[in-house]
């Protein structure tokens, strides 16, 4: 435990739950570590925060972090969490989902709570597999690569999951990449500022089972694969659109203001009192 | 612990029973409700969300019942009484969160106003076929406790009963009405706040540095906490130890599954709530449960106006089921006559306690409309041939 930092040492269950369940080389440990000094960061003590997740590698994640954490049913982290939050407004809650709870199983509830806008941050850690189970294709698995279920390609198209998210009326979106610590950092901590509905999208992966299936070898080797394929969005106007092709834009996507839920049910209290 | 005012429309109305059930709830203090509209159960919804936000209370249409399920359980550990009500297709989507709320044994009421099925069945029309889903829907072992209410006046009263055990026992408590008793207007007395009597949750009084989350106590029922309050707790839907956090073996399981178990066997005789009409002499007993056993009632009339001396054993509290008392009658009358709207539930639960003691007949409905009470009649009369 000497090598974790003491900031990230602190919100740890050290003595309760290490070592933990993750591979070695694994990015959901570094999307973690992100977290816990954006929350270090914004001084919001372990306890107002509320951590829940969905069922995944990534949604062991609240079992080692010291804050109020759920850990519940696949796909629906985002429906918990909805509960949560109106029942204590004051709550910081975070949800940690994978790109198999929030899209395939969760898919429905992800768009609702990003239409609905209730003041949420929701850090999606997309490694392109389901992981837990496996290495099977997930919604975000790119055409045409391997999984344990797609032995001769996956035929079907992936998610672009901040568009998705976009689309669907998240008033922010974010990506970053677990090689970009820094910068993800620096996302969760706008993301949980946001009043209203955040997305973090964070590219990550699974070395051992994406990886070793699709030959993209180690844990640094698929790092360095998302050094070179991350493009800032403050620097896409500058790249040619052929060099864009196969890479992702990472940054603040979307940041919009739209009436947060829980304010908007505030009104519908004094309306409904009003009425008497 | 009395009930708050504020959510208690004390005075004589007429109600429904899918309105009684949301007055019970208010009254109950139930204060977040979460849920997806399917009739016959929507008139529930549409009252809570007009009623709840005057007295603060949080009204949330999900997008289904996964997540309407998932929000009770979450608002649960966020300070909040909190339920569902649907009808069964939607109850079965429910289930998968029904267990959780087991597992982490999260106080919450679902109330399902049955309808015909299986599938989509007859959504307008009464069922009582979801009997036995209220006992095993969920995957895995586990006990809740399931209540039938057979009048608007008793939806109101088993609403606020529901939320007494369900803070108890610390377990998801059903309330397994259906499309007649939800949908009949009768008189509803709601009484003064100070005589509607809550169980209120069980919060620990330990501090966070003695406070086990799954640690029972004598009755085996474990102390609660709240997001917020300096706890910082772990639940989880995997087999947990006392601390909350997860253990893959079967040892754990073996003590955590027990006395999910146990909590609720091991308190029926304190559970089980049953009414009896002329059993004291009966010969034969009629079983039934909410509408069915009001139809029952005229058949019972008919035959003893004809000397055979029947009466009634009425499951206001289904799950867990009153095994004693079905075995003590069954020691002194000629048959049993079960009365329900489906081909053999609660039927098959009397046998099993009844173990041959006396004669077991089914007077069986596929739903869509009540059992004419002839049939009943019938029954009754071949029961003591
Ligand atoms: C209802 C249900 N269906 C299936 C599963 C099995 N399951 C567990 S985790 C998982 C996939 C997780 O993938 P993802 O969300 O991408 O997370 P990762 O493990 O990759 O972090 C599946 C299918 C389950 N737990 N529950
Ligand atoms: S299987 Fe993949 S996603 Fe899961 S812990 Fe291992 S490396 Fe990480």
């Amino acid at each position: 435990m000497e090598l974790i930092p003491k900031v990230t040492h602190h919100y740890l269950r050290t003595k309760k739950k290490f070592p933990n369940v993750w591979c070695a080389g694994c990015g959901i440990g570094i999307v973690m570590g992100a977290i816990i000094r954006a929350i270090d960061k914004l001084k919001l003590s372990r306890d107002e925060v509320v951590m829940v997740s969905g069922i995944g590698c990534s949604s062991r994640m609240p079992v080692y972090v010291d804050f109020n954490t759920l850990h519940t049913t696949h796909g629906r982290p985002l429906a918990f969490a909805t509960g949560v939050k109106l029942a204590k407004p004051s709550l910081k809650v975070i949800v940690i989902t994978g790109d198999g709870d929030a899209l395939a199983i969760g898919g429905n509830h992800f768009i609702h709570a990003c239409r609905r806008n209730i003041d949420l941050t929701c850090i999606l850690v997309n490694n392109q597999t389901y992981g837990m189970t496996g290495g099977q294709f997930s919604p975000s698995t790119p055409f045409m690569k391997i999984g344990t279920t797609a032995p001769y390609g996956n035929r079907e198209r992936a998610f672009d999951i901040s568009k998705l998210a976009i689309a669907s009326g998240a008033p922010f979106v974010a990506r970053g990449t677990a090689y970009h610590v820094v910068q993800l950092e620096k996302l969760v901590e706008q993301a949980t500022l946001k009043k209203g509905f955040s997305l973090v999208e964070v590219i990550s992966h699974c070395p051992t089972l994406y990886g070793r299936l699709n030959k993209e070898g180690d844990a640094v080797e698929m790092l360095k694969w998302q050094r070179g394929h991350a493009i800032p969005i403050s620097a896409a106007g500058k790249v040619p659109p052929e060099k864009l092709r196969d890479k992702f834009l990472t940054g603040v996507l979307w940041d919009i203001e739209f009436p947060e839920y829980c304010e908007e049910y505030d009104k519908v209290i004094a309306e409904a009192q009003r009425r008497d | 612990m009395k009930a708050d005012p504020k959510g208690v429309l004390t005075g004589e109305h007429y109600l429904d029973g899918d309105h009684a059930c949301a007055e019970g709830a208010l009254a109950a203090g139930c204060r977040f409700f979460a849920g997806y509209p399917i009739t016959p159960s929507t008139e529930v919804a549409e009252r809570v969300s007009e009623r709840f936000p005057d007295i603060g209370g949080i009204f949330i249409q999900m997008e289904d019942e996964m997540g309407s399920m998932a929000a009770v359980i979450g608002a649960a550990w966020g300070g909040a009484k909190s339920m569902t009500v649907t009808s069964g297709p939607g109850f079965s989507l429910m289930m998968e969160n029904i267990g959780l709320a087991a597992m982490m044994e999260t106080p919450c009421v679902v109330i399902n106003v049955q309808r015909g099925g299986p599938s989509t069945g007859l959504p307008t029309l009464p069922g009582q076929a979801d009997m036995m889903q209220a006992r095993w829907g969920s995957h895995g072992d586990y006990e809740i406790i399931a209540l039938c209410p057979n009048s608007p006046q008793e939806c109101f009263e088993v609403v606020i009963e529901a939320f007494n055990l369900s803070e108890k026992y610390r377990v998801p408590v059903l309330v397994m009405a259906d499309e007649c008793v939800g949908h009949m207007t009768e008189k509803v007395v709601i009484p003064k706040a100070d005589e509607i009597k809550l169980y209120p949750r069980r919060y620990t009084k330990l501090s966070p540095r003695e406070y086990l989350p799954f640690k029972p106590g004598k009755d085996l029922i474990p102390e609660m906490v709240k997001a917020g309050d300096g706890y910082k707790f772990h639940i989880t839907g995997l087999t947990h130890d006392e601390k909350g956090y997860p253990v893959m073996t079967w040892e754990a399981q073996e003590k955590l599954v027990r006395r999910l178990v146990e909590k609720i066997r091991l308190n029926a005789d304190e559970i089980v709530h049953v009414e009896e009409i002329d059993t004291e002499d009966a010969e034969v007993v009629i079983l039934s449960y909410g509408i069915s056993s009001r139809v029952a009632i005229p058949a019972i009339q008919k035959a003893r106006k004809e000397g055979i001396k029947a009466g009634q054993l009425r499951l206001v509290i289904a799950w867990p089921f009153p095994e004693k008392k079905v075995r003590e009658l069954a020691k002194k009358i000629k048959a049993f006559v079960v009365v329900e709207m489906n081909y053999g539930q609660m039927f098959y639960e009397v046998e099993r306690c009844v173990q041959g003691d006396c004669k077991t007949l089914l007077v069986p409905h596929g739903g869509g409309w009540v059992h004419d009470p002839e049939d009943i009649y019938k029954a009754i009369k071949e029961a003591i041939k």
